[in-house]
C-alpha cells in the first residue's frame, strides 16, 4: 500500500512546527520525542506503520482550532484520530503529518431524557455513550464490536454499524448534531437537538467522510429507551442456500429482528474449537434475535421458527432464559477471537444484496482455493454486511500480499453483484485502490469537489478515500504552492 | 424540455444556455426561482428493482409515487417515513413522484420513530449542473464507501443535480395499528405526555397534538403499529401509564389511517387563506416556542408533531414568524409568490455554514442552470 513521499519543508521545520503547538497547548499534550511518536503509528490496521511528525491531544473545541490553525498556516497535514481502531487504516500518519487524537476530550457534556439526546465530546467511547445513560435504562443503538475502545469520534468518521443496524440504523441515523472545526480553525455548529437541516444536509455529508472534512469535537446523538428484553433463537441449516432463504423469507413475513447473524462452516468449527457454545456440525447457522415484551418475544419467534421449520433445519434452539441466551451468542461474539487464535486473519467489509448471498459465498469458496487461503464468514445476514475473514501467516513472505490480493477480489465480487466495498468500516488506505471499481471518474470527482470546498488545500487526512492518482493534482497544488 | 433518459437529460442540460426549473409532480412548490424554462422528469419513470426479501426498492426518479406505493402494498411493505401529500395544504394538482418526495426530503409523522426520507435512501444517480451523470451509494442498506453524497442530494431541491434514480430501503407494512386519544390537555402538558410516550419501551410510531382539534378541543394522539398481539399489549401499558388522563382507544385500522392522515396532511390548515410555516425545535422548546410566537404574530392555528419536534403553524399572510436566536429551523411552506420573494423560505445559515453550503453548490452547479433561487 502506497503513501505520498513525506514533504522534506515540513520535516525540515518540525522543530518550528513543534514550538508553535506548545505555545497553544500544555506540554504534555504535544509528543514529538521520535520513541513517543510511535505510539501512534498506526491503528488497528497494523501491516502498515508510520511515525508522524508529531501528535497533539487537545481538551476542547478552541483547542483543536487553535492546533489546525497552526497546521493551515504551517502547510502541515493533520490526521484525526479517535482510538485508533480502524481496520481500514483510517488514522495512519505520514512522516510530515500530525496527528490530532481526541482521546482526552470524553466529557458528557448535557443528557436530556425527555428529548431523547446526550451531547459529548466525540473522544468518548461509543460503550461509555450508553453507560451514562443506562441507569434511566436509555442506549445509544449503533454497537461496532469495537465498542469498548472505539470513540463517537472514529464512529462519526466512518458512519459505524454494527449488530442491531437492521433495527436501529448505522451512526449517520443515530448523529443529530456536531460541533466541527474546519482546516483553517473555523468553527461550525451543525444541527442539534431539532431534527433535519434546514438547508442543505451536512450532517449527512461529513457523517462518514473519514476525518477529511473537519475534526468533529463535540456530537448530540440520539438515545433509545431499552426495550423491555432480547432474545435470541439459533438455527442450524445444511446449505447456505437454504439458510439464506430462510433470512428472505423471514424479512418477507413481516418480522424485523434486531439482529440476523450468519456463520459458515469454516466460523461454525473454528469458533466451537475455541469456546465450545455447543453449536451444531452444519454448513450454515443463523443467530436471530427479537425484541419486546416476553409475549411479544412469543408472538415474532412463534413466526420466526414456522418460517424456519418450512426449510428443514438440522437444528433450532430457542433459548429459555439469559443463561442459555448467553451461550447462543457466545460462539458468534468470539468468532474474531476465535480465528486469531488460529491464525492472523484479514477481515473484510463488502456489503451485497442479500438475495445474492448464497452465490456470494460459492464464490468465496472458490476463490478460496484458488488463493490456497482459508476464508471464514461471519456476517450481518439482515443486510448483507459480509465480514469474510482470510487467514494467513503474517510470518510467511508473500502471504500478506497473497492475502490483500484475495481480499480485492472478494470486494470485487461484492461490487459485480450490486454491493459495495465496505459496509461499516470504511475506505481509509485499505480501500482506497479499488474505489475505481465501484466508482466512475465522474462519481469520484463529484466526492472530491466537497473536500475542495471543506478543505481547499487537502490538509485533513489527505492520503485516505480516494486512490493516490485520483486526488494527486488537488495535492500536489498545496505542495506547489509552499 | 422532457428528456426520455438520463443520457439526453445530460445532453439537454450541458447543452442548455437558460435555467431549469425542475419539475416532478409539481405538487410541492417552494421558494421562488428565477428559471425561465421548465424540466419535467416524467418522462423519467419506472420501478427498476424491487426485491422484498432484501427491502429494496430502485426507481427512475419520474415514477409516480402511487405506482411505487401500490407496488410496495401488494408485498405488504411501505415507505416507512409516511412522506406527506402536499397537494391539500399548498392547494397543488398533479401526480407526486418519488424523486419529488427525496428532492424535498419529505417525511411524515413516523419520522420521529422510523427516520426521515433521507435515513432511507441508499442510493442516487443525478445529473450535475454541468450535464455530468455522477452515481453515489448504490443498492444495499449499509454502504460506508466514500462521501455520502446520498444525504446530501435528499432535501437539496434539485439545486445541486436532477435526480434520475433513487435507490431506497422500504419496510414491511404492520400486520395492524391502533391510536390513543387524550382529550383536553394544555400544550405543555401535552408535549410532557408525548415525550413520556416516546421514551417509554413502546416503540410509539407517531405523536402528535392539536390545541384545537378536529372538535376545537385539544387532542393528543398517540400510534402504535406491529401484530396484533404486540399492539395490544402495548395499548394495555400505554393505557396504564395514562390511566390519570381521559385516555380514548381507537382500534379500526381505517379510522387509525384517517386520525394520521389529518396530521401528516395538517389538514387543519388546507385552504384557511393564512401562511403556513414549518418549525423544526428541540421537542421540550416547543410549548415555549409557540407560545412567543402567539405573543408576537397572530396565529390561528398550531400543530405539534414529532412529540413536539415539528409545529406547523398557519398565521396571518405576509407574517415573517422566524424567532430570532431560534434553536432549530423554519421554513416557509405557504404563503403568496410576493411574501416567499420577500422573506427566506429556508433558515438563514450562519456565514461559516453559509459558505459551505455556497461552496458546495458552485461545485455542483456552477453556471446556476438548476432550480436557481429556490434555496435562497
Amino acid at each position: 500500500m502506497q503513501m505520498p513521499e513525506p514533504n522534506p519543508s515540513i520535516l525540515a521545520r518540525k522543530g518550528r512546527i513543534v514550538e508553535r503547538l506548545l505555545a497553544v497547548l500544555p506540554a504534555d499534550r504535544v509528543i514529538s520525542d521520535e520513541a513517543e511518536t510511535r505510539a501512534y503509528e498506526c491503528d488497528a490496521l497494523t501491516a502498515y506503520r508510520c511515525p508522524p511528525l508529531a501528535a497533539v491531544l487537545p481538551s476542547s473545541t478552541a483547542e483543536v482550532s487553535a492546533v489546525l490553525k497552526i497546521c493551515f498556516e504551517e502547510g502541515v497535514p493533520v490526521v484525526p484520530r479517535g482510538s485508533g481502531t480502524s481496520l481500514a487504516g483510517g488514522a495512519l500518519p505520514t512522516a510530515d503529518s500530525v496527528i490530532l487524537g481526541v482521546a482526552r476530550m470524553n466529557e458528557v457534556l448535557e443528557v436530556d431524557y425527555a428529548d431523547r439526546i446526550i451531547r459529548v465530546q466525540t473522544g468518548r467511547t461509543n460503550l461509555s455513550v450508553t453507560g451514562a445513560v443506562e441507569e434511566e435504562d436509555f442506549f445509544y443503538a449503533p454497537d461496532p464490536s469495537s465498542q469498548l475502545a472505539c470513540a463517537i469520534a472514529g464512529n462519526i468518521a466512518m458512519n459505524s454499524g454494527g449488530a442491531h443496524c437492521l433495527k436501529y440504523g448505522v451512526t449517520t441515523n443515530n448523529l443529530l448534531g456536531v460541533t466541527m472545526v474546519q482546516m483553517d480553525g473555523t468553527v461550525v455548529e451543525i444541527g442539534g437537538a431539532h431534527l433535519d437541516a434546514g438547508g442543505l444536509d451536512l450532517l449527512g455529508l461529513i457523517c462518514g467522510s473519514e476525518g477529511q472534512l473537519g475534526v468533529v469535537t463535540e456530537a448530540t446523538l440520539r438515545i433509545l429507551r431499552k426495550p423491555e428484553g432480547a432474545r435470541p433463537v439459533l438455527m442450524g441449516f445444511d446449505s447456505n442456500e437454504v439458510a439464506g432463504a430462510c433470512v428472505s423469507d423471514i424479512i418477507k413475513a413481516g418480522v424485523l429482528p434486531v439482529a440476523i447473524e450468519f456463520m459458515d462452516r469454516p466460523c461454525i468449527r473454528a469458533t466451537e474449537e475455541f469456546a465450545q457454545a455447543g453449536y451444531p456440525d452444519c454448513e450454515a447457522l443463523l443467530i436471530v434475535e427479537v425484541e419486546g415484551s416476553p409475549e411479544e418475544i412469543d408472538e415474532q419467534l412463534g413466526k420466526i421458527l414456522a418460517i424456519a421449520r418450512r426449510h428443514d433445519p438440522v437444528e433450532l434452539r430457542e433459548a429459555k432464559d439469559a443463561d442459555e441466551a448467553g451461550r447462543i451468542w457466545l460462539g458468534r461474539k468470539s468468532a474474531f477471537g476465535a480465528m486469531g487464535n488460529i491464525n492472523d486473519y484479514m477481515c473484510l467489509d463488502g456489503t451485497i444484496p442479500v438475495n445474492e448471498l448464497p452465490f456470494v459465498l460459492k464464490r468465496i469458496g472458490e476463490l478460496s482455493k484458488e488463493f490456497g487461503l482459508d476464508v471464514a464468514n461471519v456476517f450481518h445476514a439482515g443486510d448483507g454486511n459480509m465480514h469474510p475473514l482470510i487467514l494467513f501467516d503474517a510470518n510467511t513472505p508473500g502471504q500478506l500480499e497473497k492475502c490483500e490480493a484475495l481480499g480485492a477480489e472478494i470486494l470485487k465480487l461484492c461490487v459485480e453483484v450490486g454491493g459495495c466495498l465496505t459496509g461499516e468500516h470504511g475506505v481509509g488506505i485499505e480501500k482506497r485502490d479499488l474505489m475505481v471499481d465501484q466508482y466512475a471518474t465522474a462519481d469520484l470527482e463529484a466526492q472530491m469537489a466537497v473536500k475542495d470546498v471543506f478543505d481547499p488545500p487537502w490538509l485533513l487526512n489527505p492520503a485516505k478515500v480516494f486512490p493516490l492518482a485520483s486526488s494527486e493534482a488537488r495535492r500536489v497544488v498545496r505542495v506547489a504552492a509552499e | 424540455m422532457r428528456p426520455e433518459s438520463e443520457a439526453d437529460l445530460a445532453e439537454g442540460i450541458a447543452g442548455a444556455r437558460e435555467a431549469f426549473h425542475i419539475r416532478g409532480g409539481g405538487t410541492r412548490a417552494i421558494g421562488v426561482t428565477t428559471a425561465p424554462q421548465v424540466l419535467e422528469t416524467g418522462g423519467l419513470s419506472g420501478i427498476t428493482l424491487y426485491e422484498p426479501g432484501a427491502l429494496t426498492l430502485v426507481a427512475r426518479a419520474g415514477t409516480p409515487l402511487v405506482e411505487i406505493e401500490a407496488a410496495l402494498a401488494a408485498e405488504g411493505q411501505r415507505l416507512a417515513f409516511e412522506p406527506m401529500d402536499h397537494r391539500g395544504l399548498l392547494g397543488t394538482v398533479g401526480a407526486p413522484t418519488i424523486g419529488g418526495v427525496v428532492a424535498a426530503n419529505v417525511s411524515g409523522p413516523r419520522r420521529v420513530q422510523a427516520g426521515a426520507c433521507r435515513d432511507f435512501m441508499l442510493g442516487v444517480r443525478f445529473v450535475d449542473g454541468t450535464g455530468t451523470v455522477v452515481k453515489n451509494g448504490g443498492r444495499v442498506m449499509k454502504n460506508v464507501t466514500g462521501y455520502d453524497l446520498v444525504k446530501l442530494m435528499s432535501g437539496s431541491w434539485g439545486t445541486l443535480g436532477v435526480l434520475t434514480e433513487v435507490s431506497l430501503k422500504v419496510l414491511p407494512r404492520p400486520e395492524t395499528s391502533a391510536c390513543l386519544m387524550i382529550d383536553g390537555l394544555s400544550e405543555g402538558a401535552a408535549q410532557e405526555v408525548m415525550s413520556r410516550a416516546v421514551t417509554s419501551p413502546f416503540e410509539i410510531t407517531g405523536a402528535a397534538h392539536a390545541p384545537g382539534g378536529p372538535g376545537d378541543v385539544p387532542l393528543t394522539l398517540l400510534r402504535i403499529e406491529g401484530f396484533a398481539g404486540s399492539v395490544s399489549y402495548r395499548l394495555g401499558r400505554l393505557q396504564e401509564m395514562f390511566a390519570d388522563l381521559s385516555v380514548r382507544v381507537e382500534t379500526d385500522p381505517g379510522q387509525v389511517a384517517a386520525l394520521w392522515r389529518w396530521v401528516r396532511d395538517v389538514e387543519m390548515m388546507q385552504g384557511t387563506g393564512g401562511d403556513v410555516w414549518k418549525l423544526s425545535v428541540r421537542p421540550s422548546a416547543a410549548p415555549g416556542v409557540v407560545a412567543e410566537l402567539r405573543a408576537r404574530h397572530e396565529i390561528s392555528r398550531v400543530l405539534y408533531d414529532w412529540a413536539g419536534g415539528l409545529i406547523w403553524v398557519d398565521c396571518a399572510p405576509g407574517t415573517d414568524l422566524r424567532p430570532k436566536g431560534l434553536q432549530g429551523h423554519a421554513t416557509l411552506i405557504r404563503a403568496s409568490e410576493q411574501t416567499r420573494l420577500s422573506l427566506p423560505v429556508f433558515q438563514p445559515e450562519p456565514p461559516a455554514v453559509a459558505a459551505l453550503t455556497q461552496g458546495i453548490r458552485a461545485r455542483f452547479d456552477p453556471k446556476g442552470m438548476l432550480n436557481p433561487g429556490i434555496m435562497a
